[in-house]
């Protein structure tokens, strides 16, 4: 586990050819951990038959909407797996 | 209304499945008996239950927010196929669920989920406008309360555990039970 609740953490900008569970709207954004959830394969590997996927913590990550959209006063938490994040 | 059958979605989802049959992955019995068993016991009462006991026993309150599968197994929903987070509304936070990316729900607590939260609609708005949208739904909240939404892009699955109305304290389980709505528990409305 990499990344203990309130570490900052920025999403990787990358737009994969292949599936991923990385929201675009979240991508290149900066956000706070929550939680560590568990881990479980990483769907990215799962999706293309990686025998076996490679299994990585999964974080509760929260984000300011005013940062993800220029606007708003809510905050959104994502879950996103390990090697989708990256210290700022 | 449209019925179900008609839609694209569900003319896709049988060619599938003819085709997952056609290549012996499975069969119509199977799949048959997979959705009659996932159905048979979801219901959003389960989840409702659980809501319930929250509001009136401080020790599962704790373990229903800390580990919500120890929690739903407490209540005899044991082996669910995903990880329960279930985060409390106060009088300072309201909580809503979505899933941008597909339609992630727990079903077996809350039962199927309703045709709107698959919604392009719902999904894409609920990130961005979670005001507008809930307005939508007739809930109108302070602007004092923040609003904190939930995504559900992994293996776990969100529950709302709303705040228990003013004046119920004399209420049996059952009663406060019957008080707590689908919505309730997906954060689309407050009780």
């Amino acid at each position: 586990m990499r990344y203990a609740a309130g570490a900052t953490v920025r999403v990787r900008a990358a737009d994969p050819e292949h599936h991923t569970r990385v929201p675009r709207y979240v991508r290149g954004h900066t956000g706070e951990v929550v939680a560590a959830l568990g881990s479980w394969p990483l769907p990215d590997d799962s999706a293309r038959g990686i025998a076996p996927p490679r299994i990585e913590t999964c974080y509760a990550v929260r984000f300011y909407a005013a940062d993800l959209w220029g606007s708003g006063d809510h905050t959104v938490t994502v879950d996103l797996w390990e090697s989708y994040l990256d210290r700022p | 209304m449209t019925d179900h059958d008609d839609l694209p979605a569900a003319a896709r989802a049988r060619r599938l499945e003819e085709r997952l049959i056609a290549a012996g992955l499975t069969s119509d019995d199977e799949i048959d008996a997979f959705l009659t068993g996932l159905y048979a016991s979801a219901s959003p009462v389960n989840g409702a239950r659980m809501a319930a006991r929250a509001w009136t026993d401080p020790r599962y309150r704790d373990l229903l927010l800390s580990d919500g599968n120890a929690a739903a197994a407490e209540q005899g929903f044991e082996g669910l196929s995903y990880q329960l987070r279930v985060v409390a509304n106060t009088e300072d936070v309201h909580n809503v669920i979505v899933c941008t990316l597909c339609s992630c729900y727990p079903v077996s607590l809350l039962g199927p989920s309703p045709g709107w939260y698959k919604s392009f609609a719902y999904r894409s708005r609920t990130v961005r406008e979670p005001r507008a949208v809930l307005g939508e739904f007739g809930l109108t909240l302070p602007v004092t309360v923040q609003i904190s939404v939930w995504d559900s892009t992994s293996e776990a699955r969100y529950m709302v555990l709303p705040l228990r109305p003013a004046g119920t304290g004399g209420l049996a389980a059952d009663e406060l039970t019957a008080m707590i709505t689908r919505n309730g528990l997906i954060g689309t409305a407050r009780l």
